[in-house]
């Protein structure tokens, strides 16, 4: 991977300064990031670095004290989370979400919504399409799937919403190697069709295969933002940075 | 017991049951969904009945009072709603307590002033007034089986409403994980509004309905508020199918408990809750 391809792209999400606390727990200190259209973001970092809390800020999920959140250009660091989403935002949370006291076929049919510009690429056939697992599961409910199949009716769930910008928090945890390389071809699918992904994920090298842009966060700090080459081929800010 | 008079006591159980119903499924749905103890709950089944019986008295006929009574008491559940009640979704149960047993206050001090303190009547709609003839001697009215058809249509809408609309699927989705169902775009503060709203008007309707059978009196949502919590408990907190099983289980044993066993007929209902918390702490058809 080289340079940012999508360089001119709209930018869809974008974090100026963003200073949040759990209490008194200062978690971010000043951070900046952005996503433009297309584009596929590594947001990496050791445990309890700030790059969830950075993700629910973003989201609204949690309130900054400091800085600006802006959607498509717009103000919405005081804007309700349903709101943010609306802007064509969708999220895989860490621990995947689903709604176990719903069917799969309900937990993808509760989400359905069209783009912010009308469209309609991903529907529940197209969704279905691409996890055939879970459509021999539609009668099933969220608590009765396997891990994999979990996270798949997440992502699934997700796309429901034919986002243009998908978070993914820890995607392939606690998945067996083999789920969890089906989930990355997944999500290249998904990056493949036009869909701006931001990606957190253990695996730094399969996150790096797929990121144009990498960004690392240490306490609460963006420490490394550039092209994802410049970081793998750079073993000794991979050390210390991500201590690998 | 002859079997005209069994039938007669079975419709009363079941009819008392269906209405139950009405109130209890408000109750659990609240409490399942947002998580919150409404003990003011009752005090709306009783605000129904009063506007039932003031509304009536002005239009001189209860289903103009009825017509007129629900956008009213779904105006109110719903500014109570984004008034009070959405600051406590966060809040220990303790606080919900302190707030709605406030507002018990407030709602009896405010039908003391606004309707008095008399125990009032209210006529029966004329094209219902008649009774149907089981034997020479017994009849039952035909009032009673209008509530019940209505109770009955309400629940299998209410069940619809739940269970295959979309709307039903992000409220069950809202009682699992409401961060996530905002994340997905939904506004789960309107979707809170109008489950609390809808709560709200079907204790308030089945206070209207009922209210040409058991008259309009001072802390009547007080009565039936602890017999609706019997039901969310025996059919399990958060249940609307529970809830319309219990209320039935509770209203068929008041009513022929009452024909059988006069001495003890009050204290049925509480032994049924206790055998069922020691046996299904969760309720019949709770999670666990």
């Amino acid at each position: 991977m080289t340079e940012d391809p999508q360089q001119s792209g709209e930018v869809l999400l974008e974090a100026g300064g963003l200073h949040t606390f759990y209490g008194v727990s200062h978690i971010l200190h000043g951070v900046d990031f952005s996503v433009r259209r297309g584009e596929t973001i590594g947001l990496m970092g050791r445990n309890g670095m700030g790059k969830t809390t950075l993700l629910k800020t973003m989201l609204g999920l949690v309130r900054p004290r400091e800085g600006q959140v802006k959607v498509r250009g717009i103000d919405m660091t005081q804007a309700a989370t349903h709101a943010i989403a609306r802007r064509g935002i969708a999220y895989v949370p860490e621990g995947r979400g689903i709604f176990p006291n719903l069917s799969v076929r309900e937990n993808l049919v509760m989400a359905a919504r069209a783009a912010v510009d009308g469209r309609r690429e991903w529907d529940f056939g197209r969704v279905i399409a691409t996890f055939p697992r879970l459509g021999e599961r539609l009668g099933n409910g969220g608590a009765q799937l396997s891990g994999g199949e979990q996270q798949m009716l997440t992502i699934g769930r997700a796309l429901m919403t034919n986002p243009d910008l998908l978070i993914l928090d820890e995607a392939t945890e606690g998945l067996a190697p083999l789920i969890a390389r089906e989930i990355w071809s997944i999500i290249k699918t998904i990056r493949a069709s036009g869909i701006a992904t931001v990606i957190v994920d253990k695996n730094y090298a399969a996150v790096m295969a797929l990121a144009n842009r990498s960004v690392v966060l240490v306490k609460g700090r963006v420490v490394f933002s550039g092209a994802s080459n410049e970081l793998s081929e750079n073993a000794e800010l991979m050390q210390r940075f991500l201590g690998v | 017991m002859d079997f005209a008079f069994f039938l007669i006591q079975l419709l009363n159980g079941l009819q008392y049951g269906l209405l139950l119903f009405l109130v209890a499924s408000g109750l659990t749905l609240i409490f399942g969904i947002m998580g919150i103890i409404n003990l003011a709950h009752g005090s709306f089944y009783m605000v129904g009945a009063y506007l039932a019986w003031s509304l009536s008295a002005m239009t001189g006929s209860l289903t103009a009072a009825i017509l007129l009574a629900i956008p009213l008491t779904v105006i109110l559940g719903m500014g109570l709603e984004r008034l009070l009640f959405r600051h406590l979704y966060q809040r220990d149960h303790l606080y919900q307590v302190l707030l709605t047993y406030g507002l018990i206050l407030v709602f009896e001090e405010l039908r003391s002033m606004i309707w008095g303190d008399d125990v009032h009547g209210v006529a029966v709609p004329e094209l219902l007034n008649a009774s149907i003839p089981l034997t020479d001697n017994l009849s039952y009215p035909v009032y009673r089986l209008a509530i019940s058809g209505v109770c009955l249509l309400l629940a299998a809408a209410l069940y619809f409403l739940i269970q295959k609309t979309r709307l039903g699927m992000m409220i069950r989705a809202g009682a699992s994980n409401r961060d996530m169902v905002q994340s997905l775009g939904i506004d789960i503060k309107l979707i809170y509004t109008l489950v609390f709203a809808l709560g709200i008007a079907l204790a308030a309707f089945a206070g209207m309905i009922n209210s040409p059978l058991s008259s309009v009196f001072p802390n009547m949502g007080s009565q039936v508020l602890i017999i609706c919590f019997v039901v969310v408990v025996i059919g399990g907190i958060g249940s609307v199918k529970g809830a319309m099983a219990a209320s039935l289980m509770i209203g068929l044993a008041e009513t022929f408990g009452q024909v059988l066993v006069p001495e003890v007929a009050g204290t049925i209902v509480y032994v049924l809750m206790a055998i069922v918390l020691v046996w299904r702490p969760e309720g019949l058809f709770g999670k666990g």
